[in-house]
């Protein structure tokens, strides 16, 4: 004990020591060591040795004290049930009886009908120029590109399209995926992580909202086309920054939103938006799918139709599938932007890329479509037509713009129940297809949707209907509307 | 980083024969220089960084715009610091552009870069004939002629490239239905649903089979789709490491015990979701022992047969064929078309109610758009030949190309990955340096592989991977061989430690005869 004590002591007045007694000292300790008692160095041992295992053993958790002995486990697990893999489906769900259309003369079931529901605006789908370019890919290439673009699955057919689409398009740079979906659903995630904040409007599409829900950013939405809702957001979020300036720093904003909504029909204000993203410091990112190819002078999309500078859109989301009548989708904006997707988006990244003939059937498309811009001159004139035509049918309502080529039709009273009111649709469409003229009801998720659209016929304008089908197909609606809602 | 083996097979009653997989352990004196490697490399990026940022340097990443400098930047710098300074150095080892069918031999866009991988421009020369050991072309047929290309013509003729419409609305043709019953014959279950991209069909349905208040059990090293999948659901996932079958027991046998986390109400469904190919490690689920535990804890299993499909089993009817299980035993199975069937797309198959359920809930067919017909036409004919001729003349190449491929490989002494029988063959390079040297090296010797990096492998343990192919011949294989053991011995890559019983060829050619 003598030789603790006096190690004690000598801690004491170690500090007031200075650097060559301290050596001295240290010495003096080494010496203490080698000559104390071996039961006191086993005592100090085995103390520390204790210290060290209470600091790495685990911390007792107070609120799990109780374990579940085997048997017990064994009871729950044969009580547990699981609920059926999946619910029974009524019988007589719509989804369950699709049409089966053939070719492209759409023969419905047998009958032959005029095409007033698939989004095939420009109406390439039944190209000859665009099937045969396919075909020379075909015997060229083959079907399947059999891996993703890292690993030989980039065809020079794929670096073609890009390059074109960012011709088309006076971007820099653009990027294909190989689903029209999977397009805006992997960018969105790209380039907006946990923590940022996406402003979105209600009316977007689906594959929106699946990619803001990969995102894990805060959602606000804003009500649909309402710029001064947007404005009263965005100077919230000002507010907020200001508190909190450090944080602001580092958490990026975006607004979303289409040139064309599918659900509504009708144009984003793109001059407004603009203005908005440089007062409050947002990026914009621009879905065009329903108006690549149809909206603007040569079909660039809404920035063409209001004029604005490209350049100020940060990204441009479209797919193909649509006006160019092909599969897959494109983003196309600056270099600065759209390169990050190559490592980061991943249905870029892991999955597989187009199918070269799907590729350049998507080239062909955009040959014509450059060739002949007076084509959009004339959708414009006959969706004009279409929206004049539909309007005044009693007992339903168009929803749309004058220049939007898919339009929808509701209800103008609704009979108080969802359910009720598609089978009134749907008899009206039933009633139509009799007479060969196709119409769809437009399908949602219902338990899925954000804001659900109320349920709609929708009527797509195509450059192939001639007046003639025009004048036939309001002319069934009318009879249709007339006899079933009374 | 050592791994202990610790995918041991237990209840090997299951297995109806050997199942032979091997992680050999990364040597000590490999891992710690591949770690000084990557801080060596880490130094220097800095220092680039650093001449970049004081403009000493000529900085070629691309900028943003003058009017948005005050906006909140897009990416974070350190985000893209491997990309910058590690991806960029050795980027000439992906994206390869090809010109030709990605068959057993393609044909190579040549193209150089004069700024060290900033840009590239193609010299307009094509390097042809280059052995195809990177493409998913398990049963050959990626082909631009023969009776499933004639078909595809024929498909084009009728019905054009797009269709411009969901499954829902105005999309559903009739080849559609066909394939899906020819789909659903195929794999021996009751129906099935075809979609128009692979990566989507997990994506899609995952959400639609699981919500919250369910757990989905997946593996340690699912694709990214199922993860993402997994995600969208809302469901808890909880993760089991990889085909270790303890693991998945203990989660199983925890959940059902203890509830949901919190409230400790029973769980609505249990799904495990397993791949039958995992295409990183070449390693094959440990599915008779998944079917048994799944039966035990009444859960679901989701089967993920990306890879598997028509490249395993006698008949090529994937891995459920492999073992010789009964696919009823499996709820949900899911592939893909890219990979055995040379065309585009995914299908699920199961009990009919499983697929009516999907047809009306499913995302995909409600707003994405339906398959195109000539893909759809592909698919239908290259299932009818592995079907209906001499099925088992492609599955039984593919096979005897695996076989050879991979002794031959371990006899040589690299480090292999991975199953006996995966035609997925991962070999070990570990060292950054030797990931693009490798690439390069085997290039220069007109031999196309794929080298993986971080991140979709551990940061040491990068690796080279083969895809052997039923289109691929004895000579050619030896070709890569040949040339794997040269730019091995340039690259000093053979870090096998263990030693080697060779079996005789006598051997083989006995057990080729037993599997008749």
């Amino acid at each position: 004990m003598t030789s603790q004590f006096k190690i004690a002591t000598f801690y004491l007045y170690r500090m007031r020591q200075s650097w060559t007694t301290y050596l001295k000292e240290l010495l003096e300790i080494v010496h203490y060591f080698y000559f104390a008692p071996a039961y006191h160095l086993i005592l100090e041992g085995i103390l520390i040795l204790w210290i060290i295992r209470l600091l790495f053993s685990k911390t007792y958790k107070l609120h799990e004290t109780y374990k579940l002995t085997e048997k017990e486990k064994e009871d729950l697990i044969e009580e547990w049930q699981p609920d059926p893999l999946v619910p029974p489906v009524s019988k007589d769900h719509p989804s369950l009886s699709y049409d089966v259309v053939t070719g492209h003369k759409i023969t419905i079931n047998g009958k032959e009908c005029i095409n007033f529901a698939s989004f095939n605006f420009l109406g390439l789908l039944d190209n000859e120029r665009v099937k045969q370019k396919a075909l020379a890919s075909l015997k060229k290439y083959g079907v399947g590109t059999c891996g993703p673009r890292g690993f030989y699955g980039t065809f020079d057919v794929h670096l073609e399209l890009e390059s074109r689409l960012a011709k088309f398009m006076k971007t820099e740079e653009a990027i294909i995926y190989s689903y029209g979906f999977a397009t805006i659903a992997s960018a969105i995630p790209a380039y907006s992580k946990r923590g940022d904040i996406i402003f979105v409007d209600e009316a977007a599409c689906f594959s929106i909202q699946k990619g803001l829900q990969a995102s894990r950013s805060f959602i606000k939405y804003f009500k649909h086309n309402d710029m001064e809702d947007l404005e009263r957001m965005l100077k919230e979020q000002e507010l907020e920054d200001q508190k909190n300036p450090r944080k602001a720093r580092v958490t990026r904003k975006f607004i979303v939103v289409e040139g064309l909504y599918i659900n509504t029909a009708d144009i984003c204000p793109l001059p407004e938006l603009v203005t908005l993203k440089y007062k409050y410091k947002v990026r914009i990112f621009l879905e065009e799918s329903m108006s690549f190819g149809v909206l603007g002078e040569h079909g660039r999309g809404v920035t063409e139709h209001f004029g604005v500078n490209i350049d100020d859109i940060d990204l441009i989301s479209a797919n193909m599938e649509n006006a160019v009548a092909s599969i897959g989708g494109f983003c196309c904006g600056r270099s600065f932007v759209i390169d990050h997707q190559r490592l980061s988006g991943q249905g870029y990244c892991f999955s597989a890329s187009l199918p070269p003939m799907l590729a350049a059937a998507a080239i062909e498309a955009l040959n014509i479509m450059e060739e002949d811009p007076e084509i959009f001159t004339v959708l414009r004139g006959k969706c004009k037509h279409v929206h004049k035509a539909l309007q005044g049918i009693p007992g339903l309502k168009l929803v749309g713009v004058q220049s939007a080529p898919a339009l929808h039709l509701q209800l103008e009273r609704s009979s108080g129940s969802r359910d009720s009111d598609m089978q009134l649709l749907r008899t009206i469409v039933e009633y139509c297809l009799e007479r060969r003229v196709a119409l769809t009801l437009a399908r949602y998720l219902e338990k899925e949707e954000r804001f659900l659209p109320s349920p709609s016929i929708r009527v797509v304008v195509t450059v192939e209907q001639t007046e003639e089908d025009v004048h036939n197909a309001v002319s069934c609606i009318q009879e249709a509307a007339s006899a079933v809602l009374k | 980083m050592v791994r202990s083996n610790q995918n041991v097979t237990h209840n090997s009653s299951l297995y109806k024969k050997p199942f032979e997989e091997s992680f050999e352990e990364t040597p000590l004196l490999v891992a710690v220089l591949t770690y000084m490697g990557y801080g060596i490399l880490t130094i220097f990026g800095y220092l680039r960084d650093f001449l970049r940022h004081w403009s000493i340097e000529k900085c070629q990443v691309a900028r943003e715009k003058e009017e948005q400098k005050d906006f909140v930047p897009l990416y974070q710098d350190f985000e893209n610091f491997y990309t910058r300074n590690l991806y960029m150095r050795i980027r000439d080892n992906w994206n390869r552009p090809i010109c030709s069918v990605p068959g057993a031999k393609m044909d190579l866009v040549e193209s150089v870069s004069h700024d060290f991988n900033w840009t590239f421009e193609h010299t307009g020369r094509v390097v042809k004939d280059v052995i195809n050991m990177g493409s998913y072309n398990y049963l050959g047929f990626a082909e631009n002629n023969g009776a499933c290309a004639d078909a595809a013509i024929e498909a084009t003729e009728k019905y054009g490239v797009g269709v411009a419409s969901s499954r829902c609305e105005m999309g559903n043709l009739d080849i559609h239905e066909e394939l899906e019953r020819l789909v659903a014959r195929f794999l021996g279950v009751e129906s099935s649903m075809a979609f128009g991209m692979g990566f989507a069909t997990n994506s899609m349905n995952i959400p639609a089979l699981t919500g919250k208040g369910c757990l989905i059990l997946s593996d340690e090293l699912n694709h990214a789709s199922l993860v993402l999948g997994a995600r969208l659901a809302g469901s808890t996932i909880r993760v089991f490491k990889h085909n270790n079958m303890q693991s998945l027991e203990k989660l199983l046998r925890d959940a059902i015990a203890h509830g949901q986390p919190r409230t400790h109400r029973p769980w609505k469904k249990i799904l495990i979701v397993v791949e039958g190919i995992y295409s990183m490690e070449g390693s094959i689920v440990r599915l008779p022992e998944v079917v048994a535990l799944k039966k035990r804890y009444k859960a679901y299993l989701y089967l993920d047969e990306a890879h598997s499909i028509g490249a395993l089993g006698p008949n090529g009817r994937g891995v459920v064929d492999y073992f010789g299980l009964d696919p009823k035993d499996v709820d949900i199975m899911m592939g893909t078309f890219t990979k055995s069937f040379g065309a585009a797309g995914g299908y699920i198959g199961g009990k009919k109610e499983l697929i009516d359920y999907l047809r009306c809930h499913s995302h995909s067919a409600l707003y994405a758009i339906s398959m195109s017909p000539p893909v759809a036409q592909q698919i239908i004919s290259s299932m009818k030949s592995i079907m209906g001729e001499d099925g088992t003349t492609l599955g039984r190449q593919l096979s005897e190309n695996t076989t050879y491929f991979r002794r031959k490989l371990r006899e040589m002494g690299f480090i292999i990955y991975g199953n006996d029988d995966s035609p997925v063959v991962p070999m070990m390079l570990y060292m950054p340096a030797k990931i693009g040297a490798f690439g390069r090296e085997m290039l220069k010797r007109n031999i196309g592989t794929v080298v993986v990096g971080f991140p979709a492998t551990p940061i040491i343990e990068s690796r080279a991977r083969f895809c052997v192919s039923a289109a691929h011949t004895r000579e050619m294989l030896d070709t890569a061989l040949e040339a794997t053991d040269e730019v091995g011995d340039l690259l000093q890559l053979k870090y096998s430690r263990r030693e080697q019983p060779l079996p005789s060829l006598g051997w083989m050619a006995e057990e080729s005869l037993l599997q008749d």
